[in-house]
Order: C-alpha cells, then structure tokens, then sequence
C-alpha cells in the first residue's frame, strides 16, 4: 500500500501513513485553506487501509493548534478508525497534548467521547 | 497650493488616527480583502509580539484561536454579501487591541439584512449557553454538521465563546436599506 508522507508547514500539519512500518501520525498545526482538499487524500487512504488494516493500528495525534473546521475532519479521521475498531480489529488512538495545554486535553477528552476506540491521553512536555 | 493645503490636512488626519489607535490601545489594524495570506500573516505577526511580551502560553493559544476563526469567518462569509456596492463587498475591517487586562479582536463587514436574524438568533443562544450546554453543541455540529462549500462548519462562534469564556458581543449599523454592518468583538483575558 502507498505510504503517505506530508511536509508540515506553518498551516497544515505534517502526515505520516506507512502500513509496512505501522507508522501513523498527524501533528503540527492545522488551518489549511482548504481543509476539505487536505484531508481528502488522508481519508481515501484509511479507506483503502480499513480494507485490510493491520493486526494492531495505533494512531497518533501530537497537534498543537486546529481550526474548528479541521475538528470536522479529525472526527472523520477518528470515525474510520472507529469502524476499523468495529470490525474487529485492534486499534489504539495516541493524544498527544503540551502538559499545559488544557483546551487540547480536553479536545482529545471529547473525542474519546463521541468514538467508541481505546483512546489514550498522553501528555508530554514542551 | 490647495494640493499642499490637501496634503497638510491628510497627514494630520493620520496623527488624529494614530492618537485615537493609541488611545485605543489597536496594535494591529486592516482594511481589506482577508484571504488566507492575511490570516497567516497576522497571526504570525501577533504570536511573534505576544511572545516578546512574554504572554502567558494559555493567552497566547486563545488569542490565535480568536483570530483565526474571526478571520476565517470573514474570508468564508464577507463575499455572500451580495450588493454591488464597492466599498463594502467582500471586504471587511479586522482590529486587534491589547489593553493592561484583556486583548480585544473586532471584526467588521456588511452582510444582507435579511441574515441578521439568523446572526442574532445564532450568537444570542450562544451567549445564554453555559460551558456544557456549548461543549455538547460543538459535539453535536461536528458529528451532524457539513462542511460548507468554503469550508466552514457553523463552529466558529462556539468555539471563541468556549475558549474566551467571555459572550460575543455584536452590533449592527445600517448602512443602506439592504444592507448593515456587523461588528463582533471578542475579549481575551490576560489573566491566566
């Protein structure tokens, strides 16, 4: 399966889906232009990966900032990971958060909510 | 000679308006189309002055927020404005002002007459909401919400209501029979 990689910028964040070496990743910043368009590409790929996804997939989000309108699409990122999940696969959601950043624990907090997947907070230092 | 009397009464119209942006303590202010360029470039410019100023990180990252969504809005929303009259028509006007305790962005541009109900009856029930009542709404418009067709997801004033803790505060001016101009301010408190 194609590997994706994605340089972040300064708006958009960087990407990393690789299947063969069980890395998946999204973190930096996100307030692209177009977030529809950005994402697009990210969520064909879960698509494809759902179809024959790994014996563990672990997930990690390490964002330091996102738009509202990139929440929109980080929940349907978690939502295809979520029926990876409801089909009987192990799956594992990594939160990343700044230890002093309370509004992105709490971001991560509500997404566990509304997702039914093993969902993990994990704060680090700056 | 009258252009030099022309000349004279301009550059002390920009000392009046550099007193009154002073007085107002406005450290950032712009006329104009906001595209995604601009977006970028004031919030980088902010961040850079909030973080020579030693703000507080959890300051910071409110103020960015803010001026994200206040900006976006504009940008997604100034252009379904649709009368033709140049001065107003997919522009708008964005100030940032920094006082001792709060940090205040404004937002300006003309919108049709017959959406500010909508406006009102939107920020007026965010206003009455309590912290949970908004993190529930947010929750549900991003399961339920759509992505309009610029991109935005009807959570932008949720969102700078939950992470001001402060109401949006809004006003209407008319500027013809069609047509008025929406103000929105939003305080950010520089107290952790």
């Amino acid at each position: 399966m194609e590997t994706i990689k994605i340089q972040g910028t300064e708006d958009t964040p960087k990407v990393i889906l690789d299947k063969e070496k069980e890395v998946m990743e999204i973190s930096g910043r996100s307030l692209p232009e177009d977030v529809a368009s950005f994402y697009d590409p990210i969520l064909t790929w879960l698509d494809e990966y759902a179809s024959a996804p790994n014996k563990k997939t672990v997930f990690n989000f390490k964002l330091v900032y996102f738009n509202t309108a990139s929440s929109k699409l980080l929940l349907d990122i978690l939502m295809k990971l979520e029926e990876i999940h409801e089909a009987g696969n192990d799956v594992l959601i990594r939160w990343h958060y700044p230890e002093d950043d309370e509004d992105m624990e709490e971001a991560g907090e509500e997404y566990a909510d509304i997702v039914d997947v093993p969902f993990e907070q994990v704060p680090y230092s700056n | 000679m009258d252009n030099k009397k022309d000349v004279k009464g301009f550059l002390e119209f920009v000392y009046e308006f550099y007193k009154s942006m002073k007085a107002h303590e406005i450290t950032l202010v712009y006329e104009g189309e906001i595209t995604h360029q601009i977006t970028k470039a004031f919030t980088s410019l902010t961040e850079s002055n909030m973080a020579k100023d030693d703000e507080p990180g959890t300051v910071q990252r409110k103020v960015f927020h803010v001026m994200v969504e206040c900006l976006q809005n504009i940008s997604k929303h100034a252009d379904d404005f649709t009368s033709s009259d140049f001065l107003f028509s997919g522009r708008g006007i964005f100030l940032v002002s920094k006082g001792e305790n709060e940090y205040s962005v404004t937002t300006g541009n003309a919108v049709d007459n017959d959406r500010i109900e909508e406006l009102t009856k939107m920020l007026e029930s965010i206003n009455r909401m309590d912290k949970e009542e908004l993190k529930d709404l947010y929750k549900k418009q991003m399961k339920e919400g759509r992505l309009s067709e610029k991109g935005g997801a009807g959570l932008g004033f949720i969102d700078i209501k939950r992470k001001t803790g402060r109401d949006l505060e809004y006003h209407f001016l008319p500027i013809s029979d069609d047509t008025s101009f929406f103000l929105l301010t939003s305080t950010i408190g520089r107290e952790e």
